[in-house]
């Protein structure tokens, strides 16, 4: 999507009125527009192409781009990489950071240089624990949380301040994100819990895989009652299942995503079962923009990012919006 | 010692209602206490601290206690040291993500905050990160002095 005052291509937009960053996300959600984002998965290599080729599977299907911070654990390029990379070509992304691997001094560095790159979008997350990647004997820091990360950045951002009260000549104009789990216990307390992150500065959140509507919409109607989702935009994850087999493996042995039977058992009686995987996640979109207070979709197509265009293009979500892209 | 700490959990009513009464009397006799000397008073304090709270909450000594505003359940037990959880990991049955044979300290904040009652004016609290100074010094008499306002 261009705008009128889109200056040159890839440059960060004037900051409007009302808006914390200069970035395209934040326009596209305030403007009204149903968002998509997607997550890149980062290579386990020191070559910038790969990172290119990567991001240009999106090219025209999403608004912008989720580079994730050691996600599961796992080693691979950091998100400030791929963001210095792809802000480089113009690509809108949304940088995770996660309090795993960084104390507070690594994680108010990373953002003033990632902002400074062009970054207008940062996504607070707790991160998973280092049992469950490749480097289990690793010291997890975990010197923020999720929730104080959020106040620490509004506070670099707003007051101009680090947390050790300092001041910062140019704050970071960056636009606030969270990630939710309306999928896991205590379930009665999750809206409230999204109500502390929004009191803590969260603008958008992105939840984990939706794979059981009903539960989003008893969760999205808690959120409702509070008024949340008047206050933050709401992006629920979902994303395409391999096969019966995989989607088996990712509920017993991936923390926090739930998977029904029904869905499984969809999928176990598919010829295509790959493609069924595809069609259930168009299913979830369909019935996710229905929802009340969902502000747009995030899709994790972990190993199938190449399926997601596919995914937008069937849902028809954009609708004659083809977001911005540098190989348009 | 788990079964202890759910059992604090359970009785987190009347035991935030303990520490509360104790943190009020702490705070009538500070100025009496004071005379004794700040280190020696804290190293005393923290002591006991250590042995009480360890004992009933396995608390980790941070030094800088949520415990009345997290339900009776100490957050420094969660292996990400969440003090504003719980996070997305936790397990269809309530268990912890990295240590599955423990209750989600979170899950336990939630159901011993609900039992305090009124939980919007205290597990919505944001806490704020840790300070590794205050490992290992006393919490109770922070509070005080906080109470008091010479502390921030």
């Amino acid at each position: 999507m261009t705008f009128d005052d889109e200056p040159l291509a890839g440059e960060n937009l004037p900051i409007l009125p009302g808006h914390d960053s200069p970035g395209r996300f934040e326009r596209v959600l305030r403007a009204g527009y149903f968002a998509v984002t997607a997550e890149i998965a980062p290579p386990d290599s020191a070559d910038p192409q790969e990172v290119y080729a990567r991001a240009a599977l999106f090219d025209g299907c999403v608004d912008a781009i989720n580079a994730t911070d050691g996600s599961g654990a796992n080693c691979h390029m950091s998100s400030v990489g791929m963001c210095a990379l792809l802000t480089r070509r113009g690509y809108s992304m949304i940088m995770q950071i996660s309090c795993r691997d960084r104390n507070r001094i690594a994680m108010q560095g990373d953002v003033l240089g990632a902002s400074a790159m062009g970054v207008s979008n940062i996504l607070c997350l707790t991160g998973d624990g280092v049992q469950s990647g490749d480097h289990p004997e690793a010291k997890p820091v975990f010197d923020m949380d999720c929730m104080t990360s959020l106040q620490m950045l509004c506070g670099m951002r707003d007051d101009g301040e680090f947390l050790s009260g300092r001041k910062i000549t140019a704050p970071p104009k960056v636009f606030l994100g969270a990630a939710a789990n309306p999928f896991a216990p205590p379930f009665d307390y999750r809206p409230l819990r999204l109500a502390k992150k929004v009191a803590a500065g969260a603008q958008f959140v992105q939840t984990q895989y939706c794979f059981d509507i009903e539960m989003l919409k008893d969760y999205m109607s808690k959120v409702g009652d509070l008024g949340l989702h008047k206050k933050v935009f709401i992006l629920p994850g979902v994303g395409p299942l391999a096969s019966a087999k995989s989607a088996e493996w990712i509920r017993t042995n991936v923390a926090g995503v739930h998977i029904p039977d029904a869905i499984i058992k969809r999928l176990a009686g598919a010829q295509d079962q790959k493609q069924e995987g595809v069609n259930i996640c168009i299913d979830m979109i369909n019935q996710i923009r229905e929802i009340e207070g969902a502000s747009g979709v995030h899709i994790m197509a972990y190993r199938q990012e190449e399926r997601i265009a596919e995914i937008v293009e069937k849902t028809k979500v954009l609708g004659d919006r083809k977001p911005w892209h540098p190989n348009r | 010692m788990k079964t202890v700490r759910y059992w604090s959990v359970n009785n987190a009513r009347w035991l935030r209602w303990l520490y509360k009464g104790i943190e009020t009397c702490l705070t009538a006799i500070y100025p009496l206490l004071k005379s004794l000397g700040h280190q020696r008073l804290d190293r005393a304090f923290a002591a006991v601290e250590k042995r009480v709270k360890g004992f009933l909450f396995d608390s980790k000594s941070c030094g800088q206690c949520t415990l009345g505003e997290t339900g009776m359940a100490c957050p420094m037990n969660c292996p990400k040291a969440l003090r504003n959880g719980p996070c997305g990991g936790v397990r269809a049955n309530g268990h912890c993500e990295v240590d599955r044979d423990m209750v989600c300290v979170w899950v336990s904040s939630w159901e011993g905050s609900q039992r305090i009652g009124n939980p919007e004016s205290t597990i919505q609290i944001i806490q704020a990160p840790v300070d590794v100074r205050k490992k290992d010094t006393s919490a109770w008499l922070r509070a005080v002095r906080k109470r008091l306002g010479v502390e921030t």
